[in-house]
Parts: structure tokens; C-alpha cells; sequence
């Protein structure tokens, strides 16, 4: 991570989603809410369209702080909230999910890092803010 | 209807404990797109301090998670997974998981809000190591709206 400072900024980092990255992850995290594969269902509860898991794109944000931190086990506290959903459409393309972060604060052994996470215009998740260790 | 205060101060514990694998994490990792090769060789975990291959960011959830499935699995609360929506989420770990943690984890239900037809469950899960040391805290806010919406 070099020398820090506050307003530093994290590498933008942007992620393709499609609906395959979403059964890998239903897969991976035992998460088999409908939501996250059935049109059916997703239009049945007054979604636009299937979605993300929320924990797909808390993951994403994710690993934008280990590829910065360059371990993923520097990344200690790390919290959002899910504001607005991701809609996965049925293509190939999906959608792209933009990660950008800013250096907030620098305190003992750790730097504090707000995330801004983006799917096109809309911010999809708040409050995002991790803790990364700077030990070695 | 169980999705009132009676929830709050409830505990659900994983039914077994979880044996992480070297598979559960590259396969995490993989879905979540982690290339770094920490997640898939123990040679490069072990020359970057940690025991064995090392978990993604957000690993802990499959691991809270099974505590989550068994309050939805109790028969005294009502809550359909479809209606349920994954409002807040928070990590604070105290060390990183690595391959060969035995872990363990008791979710206990915090508050339980109403607000414009929405039940919004606030969850405490911790997470413990073989030895009984804590690993991480999953704190996670799921919003629940039933379908005549009540948010029961």
C-alpha cells in the first residue's frame, strides 16, 4: 500500500455481472433465494428483474480492498448497506458494477476506507466502509 | 405470528460445526472472482504468514449463514425467503479463516422493528474457532415484508 494519506485513492475497479456469476455464487454461498435466478419470482415480489445477492456485491467491494490491501486478510471490519438492488439481465453482457474507494482515516496500525459501489448512475450500496491493517 | 418481540433475544446455533476446506474456499473465491492465488495454494498462504489457503473478505457469511438457516427453518417463525431482503451487513473479524478451521457460530436476534409494512431483524452472529476463540462478528439486518404486507 506505499505511504498513506487521507483522500488517497483506491484503483477503480470494474466488475462484469451475469446471471452465471449469480448461480456460481447461489452455489458457492448455499444462497438459493429465487430472487437471484427466477424471473418469475423476482416479478411475483415487485422486483424490476432478477437481482444480485446483496452479498455478491458486499463480495465485489470486497475485492477491491484485497487487490489495494494486497492480502485479503488485511481487511478487518468491513460493512454496508444495501441500498438499491443490481438487476441482472438475461444476456450475455450483464451489467458492470463500479468500485471506487477514498482513504477517511488513518489511526494505529490501520487506515479506514470509504467505498463507493456503483451499477451505472446508481450508488447500490451505502455506508460502505472497511478497516484495512497496515501491519505486515 | 412469531415476527414480533418475541424473536428478539433468540439464538440459533449452527447444527454441526463447519470444517472449512481448501474446496469451500477456492470455490468462494472463484465465484467471487478472487484470482489472488492466497485463496488456492498453501505455499503462497504460508509464505504471507497464514497457515493454509486463506478465505475471501466475505467467506464468514457461508459460515453465519447456517445459523441464519436454522431460524428459518424454526416452525414458530414466519418468515418467507422470498420476502426477505438482506438489508445491512457487517464483518469484524478478529483474525482471517484459513482451510482447517472447525468453526462454530450462534446467531442471536437483536431487535426486531416495524416500519411501513417491513419487519427489519436485526442479527448477531458469532463466529468461533475449535478452541472456542472468537473469529468474527457477523452483524446482518434482513427486512422482511409479508405478502399481505404487514410485514409478519
Amino acid at each position: 500500500m506505499g505511504s498513506l494519506a487521507r483522500g488517497d485513492q483506491l484503483p477503480t475497479q470494474t466488475y462484469r455481472v451475469t446471471r452465471a456469476d449469480l448461480i456460481a455464487y447461489a452455489g458457492a454461498s448455499d444462497d438459493h433465494n429465487p430472487i437471484h435466478w427466477s424471473d418469475r419470482v423476482a416479478a411475483s415480489v415487485g422486483l424490476p428483474g432478477v437481482i444480485a445477492h446483496g452479498m455478491f456485491t458486499m463480495a465485489l467491494g470486497g475485492r477491491a480492498l484485497s487487490t489495494w490491501a494486497g492480502d485479503a486478510g488485511r481487511v478487518r471490519d468491513y460493512g454496508v448497506r444495501f441500498t438499491r438492488p443490481v438487476v441482472v439481465p438475461d444476456d450475455d453482457e450483464g451489467v458492470e458494477v463500479v468500485v471506487d474507494g477514498v482513504v477517511d482515516e488513518i489511526v494505529d496500525g490501520a487506515v479506514r476506507v470509504d467505498l463507493t459501489v456503483r451499477c451505472g448512475a446508481v450508488t447500490v450500496l451505502g455506508r460502505a466502509r472497511a478497516s484495512v491493517s497496515t501491519d505486515a | 405470528m412469531a415476527l414480533d418481540a418475541d424473536l428478539t433475544g433468540r439464538s440459533y446455533d449452527l447444527k454441526a460445526p463447519y470444517d472449512v476446506s481448501r474446496i469451500d474456499i477456492a470455490r468462494f473465491a472463484a465465484a467471487v472472482g478472487e484470482a489472488d492465488p492466497v485463496h488456492t495454494d498453501a505455499a503462497v498462504a504460508r509464505e504471507r504468514g497464514h497457515r493454509d489457503v486463506l478465505a475471501p473478505v466475505t467467506f464468514p457469511i457461508v459460515v453465519a449463514s447456517g445459523a441464519m438457516h436454522q431460524l428459518l427453518a424454526d416452525p414458530s417463525v414466519e418468515i418467507e425467503l422470498r420476502h426477505l431482503v438482506h438489508s445491512a451487513q457487517r464483518f469484524e473479524s478478529a483474525r482471517a479463516i484459513c482451510a482447517g478451521d472447525v468453526l462454530s457460530a450462534r446467531l442471536t436476534v437483536e431487535s426486531v422493528r416495524r416500519a411501513a409494512g417491513t419487519s427489519l431483524i436485526a442479527t448477531r452472529t458469532e463466529i468461533t474457532d475449535a478452541d472456542g476463540a472468537h473469529v468474527c462478528t457477523s452483524h446482518a439486518t434482513l427486512a422482511h415484508r409479508s405478502p399481505d404486507g404487514t410485514g409478519g
